[in-house]
């Protein structure tokens, strides 16, 4: 490889890290987010070109500054993080035409080019969690998406924006803190902070309880960036007050990129089943469980259709853990299925919220009697998302299901079917509250002259609805990326 | 008591890494908070300090006749730990300027009660 092709894993990071400031001093208007639009755009090119030559021609290694691994910095791509930072490029790519109007809207003038120049930021942490294959490195990139998290959350425009941001600064510090911990007490023992590298001189010293410690002060520090049950209550506060574009960016992409680095330490990290020798996965699957279960229920008490999403994708993140919990390629598959549905159907779902908040600067249950009257396309989209997560045959939230189901009766699972299959009811009837209120209730006096939102709102959110649709017929792609991805982290049955 | 005086640095790290902790779980004030959690990263900046000594070493530096010398390593990491520390301090007391300037005060107890009074 030769040429700026080669150097390819690092643009991905270093463009929306150099973007950034050059955002922040932009002047007002609508520039900022043009060369922020742009930035996604180049990314989500430069992912695909990545995903694409790591499933054609291997792994990819890049050392940083040309100091070779274990000593320098090396990002290591394989078809995992490549897939991963697709989703997070991807994403960011189509929520940056629907941010114009909407951040128009909830943020002040002056606060734009700030905005921006966070999301840019936060993007390039996330990217870079994605990439790199040095642990420390890791917890840098950690903090640089979460720091820029705590400010685009703190812009929200009700005051419990900015309780939200600082509970949510408290608990991710604590969690980064715990990782970094973790980090420093597999140091000691190995002397490396190479992924790869720690992978093959981790296995000699698996017996000491220094590696045990670190390891679980690791797993509690990602669970808590993850929102894992009981650890998420940071998280409804969050996705309610922020910004709708921000609350749409995160859904998709933080809390997935968390994932990965759940599978990542628990699979690569720590090679030759040392995870299957400790209580973790009977915890995962204790924890995804009630997870699912109880956010499901409280989703259905909720009056804030966002915060009742957010209480929804707590119960997914619920999925998620409970595929990495079954411990085999199967669940792993299922894991990583749900990772991509459940940005695609969120993605899709709050995008629609977005546009009803755009209309009426609201999104209460009793303020949007009869709207989705007004606006059949946002409503249209908001039924297929909807569906999506419910599980419907023919969505892509079926695909992952079916899989997450396979993957238990695999293991005669049957609790774990029954509360999947239950999930999915309780799923209908959050959702089925929306739809009373969107659809069959009479709309309010105040809002019969609501429009249809606008044109760069809609093709957004209905770009995700159709993938929604699309991926839940041509699972050739997602199943054959996640497979392969799932297959090179090498889990078997324990 | 070889025990005790050998790991005298883990015994101060895990005692400030409690204190920090239980700051941040148990005061209501908000700045409070931010020196618990302080305390606590701090903690973790003493215990990577703390592996990279080596017995009879010196300070990482290349001359003739020193041939055993501390880890430099974790030192770095260290450092961009506390630059990453200090940014998050800084953030969070400017959230708190904020909030302070949203509610007119910073006691948890009290914001709760102003946002459940709505």
């Amino acid at each position: 490889m030769t040429g700026l092709q080669g150097h390819l894993s690092l643009l991905l990071v270093v463009i929306p890290l150099l973007a950034a400031p050059i955002v922040a001093v932009l002047p007002r208007g609508r520039s900022a987010w043009a060369v922020t639009m742009l930035v996604t755009a180049i990314c989500a090119i430069l992912a695909g070109i990545q995903l694409w030559s790591v499933a054609h021609e291997g792994v990819i290694s890049y050392e940083l500054g040309g100091w070779a691994p274990p000593w320098g910095i090396e990002y290591r791509i394989d078809s995992l993080n490549a897939f991963v930072a697709l989703i997070v490029a991807g994403i960011a790519a189509i929520t940056l035409p629907y941010a114009l109007l909407s951040i128009e809207k909830e943020i002040p003038k002056q606060q734009i080019p700030l905005f921006y120049s966070s999301l840019l930021l936060c993007f390039c942490g996330l990217l870079g969690i994605t990439q790199t294959g040095d642990i420390f490195n890791v917890f840098v990139f950690l903090e640089i998406s979460s720091l820029s998290s705590y400010a685009l959350i703190s812009m929200g425009r009700n005051r419990q924006a900015l309780t939200s941001a600082y509970q949510y600064l408290i608990m991710g510090t604590i969690g980064a803190t715990f990782f970094l911990i973790g980090v420093g007490l597999i140091y000691s023992q190995t002397g490396t902070l190479n992924i790869a590298d720690l992978a093959e001189r981790l296995p000699a010293v698996f017996e000491h309880r220094t590696v045990h410690t670190g390891f679980a002060f690791i797993v509690i520090g990602i669970a808590l960036k993850l929102a894992l049950f009981p650890l998420h209550l940071w998280l409804p506060n969050a996705y309610t007050y922020a910004p709708t574009v921000v609350t749409i960016f995160l859904a998709a992409t933080a809390t997935k990129v968390a994932v990965y680095l759940m599978l990542r330490v628990l699979l690569t990290v720590f090679p030759e089943h040392f995870a299957s020798g400790t209580p973790i996965y009977d915890l995962f699957i204790i924890l995804g469980i009630a997870g699912i279960i109880s956010a499901s229920v409280y989703a259905i008490y909720q009056v804030d259709i966002k915060r009742l999403l957010a209480y929804s994708s707590v119960a997914q993140i619920g999925y998620m853990v409970l595929g990495i919990g079954f411990a085999s390629t199967l669940g792993v598959t299922a894991t990583l299925l749900h990772l991509f549905n459940h940005a695609l159907m969120k993605g899709a779902l709050f995008m629609a919220v977005g546009a009803i908040i755009y209309r009426i600067d609201s999104c209460r249950m009793d303020n949007i009697h009869g709207l989705g009257r007004l606006m059949p396309w946002t409503f249209g989209a908001l039924i297929i998302g909807g569906l999506s997560l419910i599980g419907v045959p023919g969505t892509a939230g079926f695909v992952s299901k079916w899989y997450l189901i396979l993957a238990a009766l695999e293991q005669q699972a049957w609790i774990s079917v029954a509360v999947i299959l239950v999930g999915s009811l309780l799923a209908v009837v959050y959702i089925g509250k929306i739809i009373e209120a969107l659809y069959f209730k009479p709309t309010d006096a105040a809002h019969q002259s609501v429009k249809e939102a606008p044109l760069l709102l809609l093709v957004p959110t209905w770009t995700l609805a159709l993938a929604n649709i699309y991926f839940g017929l041509d699972t050739d792609l997602t199943v054959g990326v996640a497979q392969s991805a799932a297959q090179m982290l090498g889990t078997v049955t324990p | 008591m070889e025990f005790i005086l050998g790991h005298y640095n883990y015994w101060v790290v895990i005692f400030l890494m409690m204190v920090g902790f239980y700051t941040v779980i148990s005061r209501g004030n908000l700045v409070k908070k931010i020196v618990g959690l302080n305390i606590f990263q701090v903690s973790v900046f003493l215990l990577y300090i703390s592996t990279s000594t080596v017995k009879g070493g010196t300070t990482p530096i290349l001359k003739d006749g020193f041939e055993i010398y501390s880890n430099p390593l974790p030192h770095v990491l260290i450092l961009t730990a506390i630059v990453v520390g200090v940014a998050t301090t800084a953030l969070a007391l400017a959230l708190v300027v904020r909030i302070k300037e949203a509610y007119g005060t910073i006691e948890e107890d009290e914001i709760h009660k102003q946002d459940h009074s709505l």
